[in-house]
């Protein structure tokens, strides 16, 4: 504990501390979890926790060093959790898992790959989110699935594709007791949607003792559990406290001991008395996106007119208080194909005025720059210094503010807002998938309206061609240089997760920016 | 026969007058939810949808109906007692509001009750005395509670009394996490906690109430210490209490059976008031004290365009400020018997 920590011990009253015990850790987060089942249609975000902790998967990824100090997944690194082994057959079309045969659910009933079969075709068949997550990974019917004996699931695919391994390791694949839930299943229902979303039934790490909607959620350990290194924290608390500042005093005295997702002031003032987290989103990059609607953007000058001019210092400090990664100022030249990357612009007027003079619009135009709302936090301050710096080479911005409810609609699937600000983050971390979601013609993060024919193509041969291919590479250096010349998104800078703690280790960053209070022991 | 009980009579007929108030509610909360900005589907779709999944939402949610047939579907249920079903919570709209009104309304009492504890004595005595420390007191206190939003003095009240002192406890929601929950019965944890005998849960839930209820309370007070000074300096100055005294009567007498009588009306109505406007107040409390309470539901149901459970919320707000203006109106009869109901 830090000095600060210290000095308050005196007045800690002993009846929560106390309480708590070394075998309970209370975490608070602002997000409300709504349902305990992910495949069902509104689940949020914050509810995917509920998958990881109490559900398995077949395969899992492994730990590395997060760069920003703590732990992260390790996307190279792809471990067993529920299967023992697998094995890929030559044109890499079927995939056969071997499970873990003293895996079992909370019941004391054994898993079984019919277990598994049930639960992949539901994931595929329910529709919304899970379906289009599914398909990312080739996954995409219930027939591909065949459960051969009760140790072993098969999966068929209709191409190799480097996406699926790392596919059923995201949330979403998640293992459940089918017998449990077909008991409770209705004509209505026969995917038990309903008995799901209030009674998780998995083989997980953790089961749900106590859930209140808007108010918390209990985990308590399952003794019996396979999947990994038993847990060392016996109990975990999930409290919602929606207000950052009563979060703040909350971690700050000690009495709970993990704040989830704190703003980044609070991480960046926090870090100097408590163990702050502030691991950069893998994948994920906050953007200036001009619309190729519109025609003014059209002008490849305009385009880098704006990426000079946009000060990326003032808005690393401003927006994110210096947490996450810089974005701008790196070479020119691709040499590798690591993606988030730094592009080759920087702030510089001179040649931002340059490129407006040759430009269409040598003298200026108007636009508005749209933000949401509900993620005023960052975009707030980064469109106020955006405008102001446009003003300085004759594009007059205005901002417009749109509630978060409109926003996706408008900035997502109808695709009408001439310059906003946008940010991506792909589960699947390589830079085709990247690409394919936020590049590619029609697809729901490619809020610009970019269309390249080159890009299409490149994106189409890269997406399930393994990455040691010996083409691989040099098809997505050419796809960087594309996009980073062409610049329908501007990158400013990569967001980080920010998690403080205050009597807790072990804590690791996931691609799905939840909680895994798996890893988590109290010190 | 009715006839023979007026005030019953007058009961109901103010009942009757409620009904289309009611009627009123539900086809405008209804056509507002829909002018709501935002589409549901995209956004209940989830992250990475595509343009088929979200119609297959669409179709889900019932919302490629027209808007003439989602209305009469919505009507049929509500008169089956069903207020649909809560997307955002995934459980019927009724259960939710049964779970979290009585939040709500738990922290809104005891702030009201602890405001007309402190603010009426205060608004007589700054009546009696003007211009003395009291009514400087009552004004200082009169323009805090007006003047600093209820976020703020929340915020400022943890930081002192939680973060500083210690001594409160922490600001978690209606219960610390080593209590459980007492049996459901009000849905109020000091009725039920009562009930089963449990004062250790009493006192828990007791103790988290009070910074909430205090922010809400230096909220509310304001407008009834003014209003209990004004009517009681208006009473104080009229004909019959000037009579009264030159009858000789005792002040306390002429303080508190006449003057004190008399300005109560006022002070009832502002009470009403006071109590609509402290549930709206209550959201930002709520978020503070992370409490579990309506207001909080309610913006995070119209954020996402959760139209069950804006209109449940609607629905329920309407039923409970009808039922409050009954009561307000059998009260004013009660303190003042010349209020008949034969003259409405």
């Amino acid at each position: 504990m830090s000095a600060a920590g210290a000095s308050i011990l005196p007045f800690l009253r002993a009846m929560p501390a106390a309480a708590q015990g070394s075998d309970t850790l209370v975490v608070v987060t602002g997000a409300t979890i709504n349902s305990l089942d992910l495949h069902r249609t509104g689940t949020s975000r914050a509810s995917y926790q509920v998958g990881i902790n109490c559900y398995d998967r077949l395969l899992t990824f492994g730990t590395k060093e997060a760069p920003g100090g703590g732990l992260s997944y390790d996307y190279t690194d792809v471990q067993p959790e529920l299967a023992e082994s697998w094995t890929e057959s030559e044109d890499g079309l079927t995939l056969t898992f071997k499970l873990k045969s003293n895996a079992t659910f909370w019941d004391g009933r054994k898993v079984t790959a019919a277990d598994v079969k049930w639960s992949f075709d539901r994931a595929v068949s329910v529709g919304g989110f899970p379906t289009v997550q599914m398909k990312a990974g080739g996954l995409e019917r219930p027939e591909q699935f065949i459960a051969e004996d009760d140790e072993t699931f098969i999966i068929k695919l209709d191409r190799a594709s480097k996406l699926t391994i790392p596919d059923l390791a995201v949330p979403v694949p998640y293992v459940i007791n089918s017998v449990e839930a077909l008991a409770n299943a209705t004509e209505e229902d026969p995917w038990a949607l309903d008995y799901l979303h209030l009674t998780p039934a998995g083989s997980g790490a953790y089961k749900v003792a106590r859930w209140t909607a808007g108010e918390q959620l209990v985990y308590e350990r399952n003794d019996d559990w396979v999947g990994g290194p038993l847990p060392a924290t016996k109990r975990v608390i999930i409290r919602e406290v929606p207000s950052p500042a009563t979060r703040r005093a909350l971690i700050e005295r000690g009495d709970v001991q993990v704040a989830f997702d704190i703003p980044d002031k609070d991480a960046a003032e926090l870090a100097e008395t408590l163990d702050v987290f502030s691991t950069p989103v893998e994948n994920c990059i906050h953007c200036l996106c001009p619309n190729f609607a519109f025609e003014p953007f059209q002008d490849a000058d305009v385009r880098k007119a704006i990426a000079y001019a946009i000060p990326y210092e003032d808005i690393f400090k401003a927006a994110a208080f210096e947490r996450g990664l810089p974005m701008w100022g790196g070479e020119e030249e691709i040499n590798d194909i690591a993606w988030p990357r730094k592009t080759q612009y920087y702030t510089d007027l001179d040649k931002a005025r340059e490129h407006m003079a040759k430009s269409g619009y040598a003298n200026g135009f108007e636009v508005p720059l749209s933000i949401s709302l509900d993620l005023a936090s960052w975009m707030e301050p980064t469109a106020l210094l955006v405008q102001e710096a446009l003003g300085k080479i004759g594009i007059t911005v205005e901002i417009e503010k749109i509630p978060g409810a409109n926003w996706r609609t408008a900035v997502l699937v109808e695709k009408r807002l001439p310059l906003h600000l946008e940010n991506f983050g792909g589960w699947l971390n390589t830079p085709d998938y990247y690409f394919f979601w936020a590049y590619q013609d029609g697809h729901l993060f490619n809020s610009s309206n970019y269309r390249n024919e080159e890009i299409e193509e490149l994106v189409n041969a890269t997406l399930h061609m393994p990455m040691d291919d010996p083409e691989y590479a040099p098809k997505i250096k050419r796809m960087f240089e594309i996009a980073l010349d062409e610049l329908p998104r501007i990158p400013l800078y990569q967001p980080a997760l920010n998690v403080a703690t205050n009597g807790a280790e072990g804590y690791e960053f996931w691609f799905h920016r939840q909680l895994d209070v798996r890893v988590l022991k109290s010190v | 026969m009715l006839t023979d009980y007026p005030r019953l009579r007058a009961i109901l007929l103010r009942v009757a007058q409620a009904i289309p108030v009611v009627i009123g509610v539900v086809v405008i909360s209804f056509l507002l939810t829909r002018a709501l900005p935002g589409d549901p589907a995209v956004y209940f779709a989830g992250v990475a949808a595509d343009e088929a999944s979200i119609e297959q939402v669409r179709i889900t949610l019932g919302l490629d109906k027209s808007m003439a047939q989602q209305f009469v579907i919505y009507v049929g249920n509500l008169l089956q007692g069903d207020l649909g079903q809560s997307l955002s919570s995934g459980r019927p709209v009724a259960t939710d509001l049964a779970n979290r009104l009585p939040a709500s309304l738990e922290l809104t009492l005891t702030a009201l009750l602890l405001a007309v504890v402190i603010a009426v004595p205060l608004g007589v005595l700054a009546a009696t005395r003007p211009g003395t420390w009291v009514d400087h007191v009552c004004r200082v206190l009169v323009t805090a509670g007006v003047s600093l939003p209820t976020f703020f003095t929340g915020i400022l009240l943890i930081y002192i009394f939680y973060y500083l002192l210690g001594i409160a406890p922490s600001p978690l929601g209606r219960l610390d996490f080593i209590y459980l929950d007492p049996d459901h019965v009000t849905g109020f944890y000091l009725i039920d906690a009562a009930l089963m005998g449990d004062w250790e849960t009493w006192r828990g839930a007791a103790k988290q109430l009070i910074l909430p209820a205090s922010t809400l309370a230096l909220f509310t007070l304001a407008p009834i210490a003014r209003m209990t000074r004004a009517a009681m300096l208006t009473a104080l100055s009229s004909d019959f209490i000037r009579t009264a005294r030159a009858a000789g009567l005792s002040s306390s007498l002429v303080l508190y059976r006449y003057a004190f009588r008399n300005a109560l009306l006022p002070v009832v109505t502002t009470l009403g008031m006071v109590f609509s406007f402290a549930l709206g107040a209550n959201v930002l409390v709520e978020k503070v004290f992370a409490w579990p309470g309506i207001g909080s539901y309610a913006v995070e149901a119209l954020v996402v365009s959760d139209y069950a459970a804006v209109q449940g919320f609607v629905l329920a707000m309407a039923l409970l400020f009808v039922a409050l203006n009954l009561l307000i109106d059998l009260l004013y009869t009660a303190i003042d018997p010349r209020i008949g109901f034969s003259s409405k």
